[in-house]
C-alpha cells in the first residue's frame, strides 16, 4: 500500500488512541440503544438513571456507550452489560426500576438478573457460551452442536453450564469460502476455533473448557466485523440467524463517534480505493460484486456508476443518497442512518471518487430528526478528520456532502422528483430518459443510490467483490434488510442473504405469529408492492421471484398479516396512501388511482357489484402501463395482487356484503343480546361516542346510527353479550 | 395579496404575524451568497415553519422577495409538500401514526374515535384552538403499535376507549394553567 494508506493508518492511530485508553481501564461498559424507536420506548430515561447511579457510586471505571438501534424493536429499550472478561448480557424492556436492579445486582454485584434477559433464553450464568457456525458454510453434514453435547457428556461436563447456539454465518473474510472447516466461538474471551474432525473438537473441549487453556494452534482470527458482531449478539438467536453487512455496526458502535467507527474497520475501504490503481478499478469492483440498487428497482449499482462517466466529459457530477424513506411500514434507512451514518458517508465518498464527483447530497425526510442530526455530526467529524472535504487523505480527491431535507412527499423517493426537490421546486417527476446518470441535478450526470446501497459499498471494497457475490442468489447478490412488522412476534430489522425464504424470515427470525393465529399473507414493497399468499412462503426472496408473484422487493418493508386481517381493506389502505401522494402531474395516476379508490370504498362499504372486479383489474393495468413515474406504475400492485391471490375475499365483500375478518367497519354491526346483557353499564361507560343506552340492570341498546364500530363494547363485555355480525 | 400585508394573514383573518426573525433573514442572505440560492427554498420554509408553527401567507411573500424567487413558486412549493402547513396549529397537535403496522393493529379506529370526539378531520384544528389532528407515516415504533403522539409525546398501544380520557385530561390541564 502506498502513501495514502499510510496516511490513513497514521490518522486512525491518532483518532482511536483516546478510546482505546478509555476502554482499557473500564470494569464495565453499559451499552444503551439510542435511536428514535429506542427513545420512544424510554431509552433516554434509562440512560439518565444509569448516569445517576454511576455518579452516586463514585466509580470511574463504569462507562456508558450509546449505540444505534439493534433492530430488536419489540424488546426495546435494550441494555447491554459488558463486564470485562465475562460473557456479555443484554437486558430487554428496561425501565427506570429495572435499571436499579441491573446496576446493583449485575454491574456492581456481578450477579445476573435472569428475569430481564433478552429473549429469556438464559436463566442462569453459564460458564461458557459456545456459538457454532451454521452449516451453510460447511460442506460436511455433521451436526456439530449435537456432537458437542456428546463430547460434553463424555467429559462429564454438565451440559446446562454451557449454552450452545448456532449462528448462520461466521467469518466474513475471504477465507469464508473454505468450506472444509467448521468454526466456533467460545465466550467469554470470544476465542474462535476452526476444526474439521470430532477429535479436534474434543481437544478444544478438554483444553479450553475443562482446562482453561487456549489452543493457539487451532485458533483462528475472525475478521473484526464478524467478531465484534458475534461477541455482542452471538448468543441471541434473533441476531445470529441473520447476516449483517449493511447493519454490521448498528447496535455495536457509537454512531456519533468517528473513532469507534475507525476501530471497526471504518474508512479502510475508502483508503484502499484512493490508494488503488484507479477510479475505474473501484467501478469494476462494484460491478463484479453484483450489487443491485436496494431502493427497490434493483438496477446494477456498478452499471449505474459506469453510465455516469460514459459518453460525457462533464466536469461537474453529483452523487446523491436517497434517504426519503416514504413507505409507511418501513424504517430500515432511518435505523441505518441513526445506527451507522459513517458507513453511508464513506460509501458516498468512495462513489464520488469512482465517478469523479466533488459534491454530494443526502436527501432525507424531515420526519427523521435524529437521523438528520446523526448525519450532520458524522459529516462534521469526517471533515474535521480530513476524511471528507478538500484533498481527502492527501489523494487529491475532494468531496463535500450537504444534507437536504424533504418535506413529506412520497413521490420524492422517485429519482427525478427527488432531483426537482433538491433544486428547490415542487417534487414532480419528469419523463426518463434521459436518466439522471446522463442528465441529473441541474443537468449534470448524477448517481442516486439509496441508504442501504451506499452502506454496502465499504463492505465490497473491504472484503472484495468475490466475497460479496458468494452471498445471495444467482441474480441477486448480498443481503437485504427488511423492516419486519405487523402480526409477528419479533418485529424489527432483519438482514438476511438474498434467497432466504419468507418462511425462514417470518418463523425462524420473526418467531412466528402471536396469539395462536394463522398467517394469511406477507406484504412486501409497501404501497408499491403486493400481497404474497401463504402458499408462496417457501419462495426465495430476491428481485425476480418476488416480481414473478406480483409483488416487489421494494425498499424492504415487510408486513405480516394474519387471518384477522382483511386483504381488501389493507389493499385499500395502501391505495389511499398512493392516491393522496400522487403528485397530480399525469392523468393515469391522478385520476386512475382516485377511481380505483372509489370502487374499493364502494366494495368495503357494502355497495360493490360483481363488475367492479373487472373494472379494477382493467384500470389497474392501464395505470401501470401509462403512468409517468414509478409511483403510478406501481400504485395498483397491492390491489392487483389481492385480486390475483385473494379474489375470493373480494367476492365475499361484494356478493355476501360481509367482511370475513370483521375489519371493514361499514360491514360490521355490533348488537347486544338482551338475554345475555346484565345491564352492568360497562359498555356504555366505555363507549367513546356514548351511543349505548340503557339503565342499570336492564339490557342495553346500541344506537347503530351513532356507533363508530370501534368494537370497544365487544372487547369489554364480560358476559359475551355483544356480538359482531 | 390582501390589503393588510405583513399584519394580517389572509388565511386566518385576524392573526397578527410577527416579522421574519433575524436568524432566518441571515440564513437567506447566506444562501444568496452561495451557489443556486433558489434551491434552498425548502430549507428556508422549514425554518419559517419551525418558528411560526406554520407558513403565514405574508411571510411567504417576504421569503419570495428576499430569496428572489417568484411568489407563485414559493406558494407552489409550500402547498405541494405535506409537511408544510398553511394554517396555524392548535395548542396540542395530535399525530396518529398511520404506518402499515399501526394500521393493521387498528390505528384507523383510533383516528375515528378522535375525529368523532373532537368533531374535526385530519388537518383541521378545533374551534377553540386546542387540538390539531394530523396523521403521520410510520414513526418506526412499530412494536408499540398503534401509536400516536401529542406534541411529540408518544402514546403507545392506544385503544379507542382511552381517547376521551386522554383528550379531556389535556383540556383540563390546559384550562387549569
Amino acid at each position: 500500500m502506498g502513501n495514502i494508506y499510510d496516511q490513513f493508518l497514521h490518522l486512525r492511530d491518532q483518532q482511536i488512541q483516546e478510546i482505546t485508553e478509555q476502554n482499557k481501564g473500564a470494569h464495565c461498559v453499559i451499552h444503551i440503544g439510542s435511536a428514535t424507536c429506542e427513545n420512544a420506548a424510554g431509552a433516554e430515561r434509562v440512560r439518565k438513571e444509569f448516569e445517576k447511579l454511576i455518579r452516586a457510586s463514585g466509580r470511574d471505571d463504569i462507562l456508558i456507550k450509546q449505540t444505534g438501534c439493534t433492530g430488536r424493536c419489540a424488546r426495546e429499550p435494550i441494555v447491554g452489560v459488558f463486564v470485562s472478561g465475562q460473557i456479555p448480557f443484554k437486558y430487554e424492556k428496561v425501565d427506570v426500576e429495572k435499571v436499579q436492579q441491573i446496576f446493583h445486582d449485575h454491574v456492581l454485584g456481578g450477579e445476573l438478573v435472569p428475569s430481564l434477559i433478552l429473549d429469556k433464553k438464559t436463566s442462569m450464568i453459564y460458564s461458557h457460551v459456545v456459538v457454532f457456525c451454521g452449516n451453510n458454510f460447511v460442506a460436511s453434514d455433521t451436526n456439530w452442536p449435537e456432537v458437542f453435547e456428546e463430547i460434553l457428556a463424555e467429559c462429564e461436563i454438565p451440559s446446562n453450564s454451557i449454552k450452545v447456539y448456532e449462528a448462520d454465518h461466521m467469518g466474513f473474510s475471504p477465507e469464508v469460502s473454505d468450506c472444509k472447516t467448521a468454526r466456533m466461538m467460545i465466550m467469554p474471551g470470544n476465542i474462535t476455533y476452526a476444526f474439521t474432525y470430532r477429535d479436534e473438537l474434543k481437544k478444544i473441549v478438554q483444553s479450553h473448557i475443562l482446562g482453561g487453556q487456549t489452543l493457539s494452534d487451532m485458533q483462528i482470527e475472525l475478521d473484526p466485523m464478524t467478531k465484534s458482531y458475534l461477541s455482542v449478539y452471538g448468543d441471541v438467536s434473533f441476531f445470529n440467524k441473520q447476516t449483517r453487512l449493511t447493519l454490521r455496526h448498528s447496535g455495536i458502535i457509537d454512531p456519533e463517534d468517528l473513532a469507534d467507527y475507525l476501530l471497526h474497520q471504518g474508512y479502510e475501504s475508502l483508503a484502499k480505493a484512493l490508494d488503488g490503481p484507479s477510479a475505474q478499478d473501484v467501478i469494476d469492483q462494484v460491478l463484479a460484486s453484483g450489487l443491485r440498487g436496494r431502493g427497490g428497482g434493483g438496477y446494477p449499482t456498478g452499471q449505474k456508476w459506469k453510465n455516469a462517466i460514459t459518453g460525457n466529459d462533464d466536469p461537474i457530477r453529483y452523487v446523491i443518497c436517497n434517504a426519503d424513506e416514504g413507505d409507511p411500514g418501513a424504517f430500515m434507512d432511518r435505523s441505518a442512518l441513526e445506527g451507522d451514518p459513517f458507513s453511508v458517508i464513506e460509501g458516498m465518498t468512495i462513489g464520488s471518487y469512482a465517478i469523479g464527483a466533488t459534491k454530494g447530497f443526502i436527501y432525507i425526510r424531515a420526519e427523521y430528526p435524529l437521523a438528520i442530526e446523526r448525519c450532520r455530526i458524522a459529516i462534521e467529524k469526517a471533515k474535521e478528520a480530513g476524511l471528507l472535504g478538500e484533498n481527502i487523505l492527501g489523494s487529491g480527491h475532494s468531496f463535500d456532502i450537504e444534507i437536504r431535507l424533504g418535506a413529506g412527499a412520497f413521490v420524492c423517493g422517485e429519482e427525478t422528483a427527488l432531483l426537482k426537490s433538491i433544486e428547490g421546486e415542487r417534487g414532480q417527476p419528469i419523463l426518463r430518459p434521459p436518466y439522471p446518470t446522463a442528465s441529473g441535478l441541474w443537468g449534470h450526470p448524477t448517481v442516486i443510490n439509496n441508504v442501504e446501497t451506499w452502506a454496502n459499498i465499504p463492505v465490497i471494497l473491504l472484503y472484495g467483490p468475490e466475497f460479496f457475490s458468494c452471498i445471495g442468489t444467482e441474480a441477486s447478490k448480498g443481503t437485504k434488510v427488511f423492516a419486519l412488522a405487523g402480526k409477528v412476534r419479533n418485529t424489527g430489522l432483519v438482514e438476511v442473504p438474498m434467497g432466504t425464504t419468507l418462511r425462514d424470515i417470518v418463523y425462524d427470525i420473526g418467531g412466528g405469529i402471536p396469539g395462536g393465529h394463522a398467517l394469511k399473507a406477507v406484504q412486501t414493497g409497501g404501497p408499491s408492492g403486493g400481497f404474497i399468499h401463504e402458499k408462496d412462503l417457501d419462495l426465495p426472496v430476491d428481485y425476480e421471484s418476488l416480481s414473478a408473484i406480483g409483488s416487489i422487493m421494494g425498499s424492504g418493508g415487510m408486513i405480516v398479516l394474519d387471518e384477522t386481517d382483511c386483504m381488501v381493506s389493507t389493499a385499500q389502505f395502501f391505495l389511499e396512501f398512493t392516491q393522496s401522494e400522487s403528485c397530480g402531474k399525469c392523468v393515469p395516476c391522478r385520476e386512475g388511482t382516485l377511481r380505483m379508490l372509489e370502487i374499493l370504498k364502494r366494495i368495503t362499504s357494502g355497495n360493490g357489484v360483481p363488475e367492479d372486479l373487472d373494472k379494477l383489474e382493467r384500470l389497474g393495468n392501464l395505470i401501470k402501463k401509462t403512468s409517468l413515474c414509478g409511483l403510478g406504475q406501481s400504485a395498483p400492485n397491492p390491489i392487483l395482487s389481492v385480486l390475483k391471490n385473494f379474489r375470493e375475499e373480494f367476492l365475499v365483500h361484494i356478493e355476501e356484503k360481509r367482511c370475513p375478518s370483521h375489519r371493514c367497519t361499514q360491514l360490521i354491526r355490533y348488537r347486544i343480546d338482551p338475554d345475555k346483557c346484565t345491564g352492568c353499564t360497562l359498555c356504555a361507560r366505555r363507549c367513546p361516542v356514548t351511543c349505548i343506552s340503557g339503565s342499570p340492570r336492564n339490557p342495553h341498546l346500541i344506537d347503530q346510527d351513532k356507533c363508530v364500530r370501534c368494537g370497544e363494547c365487544f372487547n369489554v363485555c364480560k358476559f359475551d353479550a355483544v356480538t359482531k355480525i | 395579496m390582501g390589503k393588510n400585508e405583513n399584519s394580517t394573514c389572509s388565511h386566518c383573518d385576524m392573526q397578527e404575524v410577527a416579522p421574519l426573525p433575524s436568524e432566518i433573514i441571515e440564513f437567506i442572505e447566506d444562501c444568496l451568497k452561495g451557489e443556486r440560492p433558489e434551491s434552498q427554498l425548502i430549507a428556508v420554509l422549514h425554518k419559517v415553519q419551525l418558528h411560526y408553527g406554520y407558513l403565514p401567507r405574508p411571510i411567504l411573500d417576504d421569503v419570495a422577495q428576499r430569496l428572489q424567487v417568484p411568489t407563485s413558486v414559493v406558494s407552489g412549493v409550500a402547498s405541494f409538500y405535506h409537511f408544510f402547513r398553511l394554517t396555524p396549529k392548535g395548542k396540542y397537535t395530535i399525530s396518529v401514526c398511520m404506518g402499515t403496522a399501526c394500521f393493521v393493529k387498528g390505528a384507523d379506529k383510533i383516528l375515528e374515535a378522535i375525529e368523532s370526539q373532537l368533531g374535526i378531520e385530519i388537518g383541521e384544528t378545533t374551534g377553540d384552538g386546542f387540538f390539531t389532528l394530523e396523521q403521520s407515516r410510520c414513526l418506526g415504533v412499530c412494536a408499540l403499535a398503534p401509536v400516536m403522539t401529542i406534541n411529540g409525546k408518544v402514546y403507545s398501544r392506544v385503544t379507542p376507549t382511552q381517547i376521551p380520557e386522554i383528550l379531556n385530561k389535556l383540556r383540563e390541564e390546559s384550562i387549569a394553567e
